[in-house]
């Protein structure tokens, strides 16, 4: 057999997602919801470290622990989006550029 | 051999699905390459023994928040096409900076002692379903850091409303106080006009017309 699953493996997979997530918030960096989605990506790869740590040394302590990110994650969501809505109400875009109210 | 290939599979169709939210001209084939890679994602998490979590995040993620952004994205009415200019100039700076940092991240897990941990075979002898192990641990060793979740869950939830709730004037509805506070008196009038007076009549003035008629 040419590739056995190892926990190196699960990391490596989690490491190029967060790398992945990283890269889309840094080219779409005007578009808070590209951001938002990029952001689900990183915590997506925390939680698939989690998990695969969890599987390989029998311990369900990483899977509590998984279960937890996916709560904030959706709590951090709803109020992001939230912010988005808000935010496209008041300056009609949702650019990151025009968030310079302290500017002014 | 199947696990193996499967891992390989999930995570062809996660590194894609990542590929299609960062690349995507239009944010609503962003927001479909997301549910792919969590569809994904949660074979992965079935693959690895943790169905309870597999299910959950197909339905935290592709039941509720891939919802929530096709909402946001289908209420706002934005040119994406204009959000996605500098893209090209910076791609070349990020995908360095970020390669550089994927390489450190592989590395260092190709050498961590994490990797010296003995792959134990699960599955051996009578162990409890991955949903019943979980609720035993959730439920007494982390009951209160669970109390603290649903907390935040209920804060963030009463923060989306308050944030994104605005008063209407503009829409006619129940004022429950000035109809219970309302008094037959501001509202109705008792009176006998003379013949032909009609509403013109002079005492066109309702308290004192009310004690006239109480009298």
């Amino acid at each position: 057999m040419f590739f056995t699953l190892t926990l190196t493996h699960v990391l490596t997979l989690s490491a190029v997602l967060l790398a992945m997530g990283l890269a889309g918030i840094v080219l779409n960096r005007r578009n808070i919801i590209t951001i938002l989605m990029c952001l689900e990506l990183i915590l997506l790869s925390v939680n698939i470290n989690l998990v695969g740590a969890s599987h390989f040394r029998v311990d369900l302590t990483g899977q509590i622990f998984s279960f937890f990110i996916l709560t904030v994650a959706a709590a951090e969501l709803a109020i992001g989006l939230a912010i988005v809505t808000l935010f496209f109400r008041n300056k009609g875009t949702v650019e990151i550029d025009a968030a310079g109210l302290m500017k002014d | 051999m199947i696990p193996d290939l499967l891992f390989l599979a999930f995570s062809a169709g996660i590194l894609l699905g990542a590929t299609l939210v960062i690349a995507a001209r239009n944010p609503m084939v962003g927001v479909m390459g997301m549910i792919l890679t969590f569809l994904n994602a949660a074979g992965l998490f079935i693959l690895f023994g943790a169905e309870f979590l597999g299910l959950l995040t197909i339905m935290v993620y592709v039941g509720a928040i891939a919802v929530m952004f096709l909402f946001v994205l289908m209420t706002i009415d934005i040119d994406y096409i204009k959000l996605k200019e500098g893209f090209a100039p910076y791609l070349p700076a990020g995908l360095l900076v970020v390669a550089l940092l994927a390489a450190e991240l592989i590395l260092a897990a190709a050498h961590s002692p994490a990797q010296l941990t003995p792959v134990v075979v699960v599955g051996q002898g009578p162990q409890p379903q991955n949903v019943v192990a979980l609720g035993q641990v959730l439920f007494t060793t982390y009951a209160l850091p669970f109390q603290i979740a649903g907390f935040i869950l209920l804060t963030a939830m009463v923060g989306a409303i308050v944030l994104t709730h605005r008063p209407r004037n503009d829409v006619k509805r129940q004022n429950v106080t000035a109809q219970v506070l309302r008094k037959r008196e501001d509202a109705m009038v008792l009176t006998r006009p003379k013949t032909g007076a009609g509403a013109t009549a002079k005492h066109w003035n309702p308290k004192s017309v009310a004690k006239k008629v109480k009298a």
